[in-house]
């Protein structure tokens, strides 16, 4: 149990944890603001902004986060020379932010477009009967009530986000959970079990709280009607 | 909904300003696709030798293929193993005694909330180090299995709230003409919710086939490592990479495509709700927004 323990201390698994909550957040920050401007594209009045919307959400959606992130390391950053820090840590920590970031925004646009289903269709009427113009229907009667409507969706895809960061190992992010715990295992087989276990339950216990969180908001923020 | 709730009917004046507006945004989204071009040909990326390299008979005979057989026949052996996993422990969750609906919901929980990167992680090691004469390939077992258990996890799930969403009145119904409750969930309940699923699991199909690119990290030669290994022979990255990406795009477009078709089709066959998910991995819980 001490050996254990020490061997924990040893590859500072906290660390890792904390920085796949870093990837994680930073992650859904972007995902948040580009799945957003997708969504206003894919309901706006403009054929051509519908259209690159829908292509966007329909070619991501159905890649897997594995190619996006070798993709982003492999090619455009050793064949294009694309660098997005000085730093060379920083650098893949950016890489995979950008990643997951560019991947999730397909689903947070599909999940606030489930949640546009949730308004009313009086609502947008009402909003034009009184003259607002597109854009302004879009954010100040429409998305508002959306967003409150999408929340469980929304849970569900930061949940998959901060289970996904794991992938960040595709794009070279060391000290991950998933790089330690590979390295862990591969120097301590004896310890297979109680380590798996270790990370196992740390991510069991970062996810049931997002999802009773989330669930318990969606409920107290869902415009009743 | 239509979209079109959301602005009026344009008039002339309207329908000017948006072919304007059209025309801008494809000039934008052409912009954009020229400027990635023009430095793509500044890099050198367009230069064809890599391209015939990424794309030629050698490529496809010996590298995409073989990856692209490997990925299917790992994703579809772990779908069926998912099902059976699935209705196995989603009918646990149903089950009247109190210790069987326990154990199924901490097993579907567990294995809904653990990355199946590190799952992998975890069986590559076990049946590599501990139970070499028991699994010949290590890696490709540690696929399959650790899509098993998060996906059959999910599908349990989903055989869950599919019963669960059964109009009242069809248990009622079996329980009045005599059924026992677990006959009433085996012979009325499970065979509607199997139908209603159906196009959820097939969207399923989709996350397993994404999921299985994560073979890749633990040595397994699907698709994705086929095409790396193509490229660190003919430093090629971006063109192979490019050429597995299509591939693994064309399929699970077919499988969602699959899926909206099977969810109207089927949706007059069962009184419960059919519908597609969504591809990342929580169907349930991503649809149960819609109703609101």
């Amino acid at each position: 149990m001490t050996e254990l323990l020490d061997l924990l201390r040893q590859y500072d698994v906290l660390g890792a944890f904390w920085l796949n909550i870093q990837l994680t957040f930073w992650g859904a920050l972007l995902a948040l603001v580009i799945g957003t401007v997708l969504a206003v594209m894919r309901i706006s009045p403009l054929a051509s902004l519908r259209w690159a919307g829908t292509v966007y959400v329909d070619i991501v959606r159905n890649t897997p986060l594995t190619v996006i992130m070798t993709f982003l390391v492999l090619a455009v950053w050793t064949q294009l020379g694309v660098s997005l820090s000085t730093n060379f840590t920083q650098n893949f920590f950016n890489f995979a932010v950008v990643g997951l970031g560019v991947y999730h925004a397909a689903f947070v646009c599909e999940a606030i477009r489930s949640g546009v289903n949730t308004v009313p269709v009086g609502q947008a009427e009402a909003a034009r009967a009184i003259g607002l113009p597109f854009l302004a229907t879009a954010r100040m009667i429409v998305l508002p009530q959306a967003f409150r409507g999408s929340i469980a969706p929304l849970g569900n895809t930061l949940i998959a986000l901060l289970k996904n960061s794991t992938v960040a190992a595709a794009a070279s992010v060391a000290n991950e959970t998933a790089g330690t715990m590979k390295t862990m295992v591969e120097f301590r087989p004896d310890y297979l079990w109680p380590v798996f276990f270790t990370f196992a339950i740390g991510f069991v216990i970062l996810v049931i709280p997002i999802g009773l969180a989330t669930t318990w908001l969606s409920n107290k923020l869902a415009v009743k009607r | 909904m239509s979209s079109s709730v959301l602005f009026d009917e344009p008039g002339p004046r309207g329908r000017r300003s948006m072919a304007i507006g059209n025309v801008v945004g494809g000039v934008v989204v052409l912009g954009i696709a020229a400027w990635v071009l023009v430095t793509l040909a500044g890099k050198g990326q367009l230069d064809g030798g890599l391209w015939r390299a990424a794309t030629n008979t050698r490529a496809w005979q010996f590298y995409y293929l073989p990856g692209l057989r490997n990925t299917l026949q790992a994703a579809a052996v772990a779908t069926v193993g998912a099902v059976v996993f699935g209705i196995l422990f989603g009918m646990g969750r149903l089950s009247h005694l109190r210790v069987v609906r326990w154990l199924s919901s901490v097993v579907v929980e567990f294995f809904r909330a653990v990355p199946v990167l590190l799952m992998m992680l975890f069986l590559n090691n076990l049946f590599g180090r501990f139970m070499r004469d028991l699994v010949a390939d290590s890696a490709y077992t540690a696929v399959v299995v650790a899509l098993v258990l998060y996906n059959g996890a999910v599908i349990a799930e989903l055989v869950r709230s599919g019963v669960v969403n059964l109009p009242r009145g069809q248990s009622e119904a079996g329980l009045s003409v005599g059924l026992t409750p677990g006959q009433t969930l085996r012979s009325i309940q499970l065979p509607q919710a199997l139908i209603a699923m159906l196009p959820a699991v097939v969207s399923q199909l989709v996350v397993v086939l994404k999921d299985s690119a994560l073979g890749q990290l633990i040595g397994y030669k699907d698709l994705l490592r086929s095409a790396q290994i193509l490229s660190s022979g003919e430093s090629n990255p971006l063109q192979t990479l490019f050429v597995a990406a299509v591939l693994f795009i064309v399929v699970n477009i077919a499988l969602s495509f699959a899926a909206h078709r099977l969810s109207r089709r089927l949706s007059s066959r069962t009184s419960g709700r059919t519908a597609p998910g969504p591809g990342i991995g929580n169907p349930v819980a991503a649809t149960a927004g819609v109703d609101g």
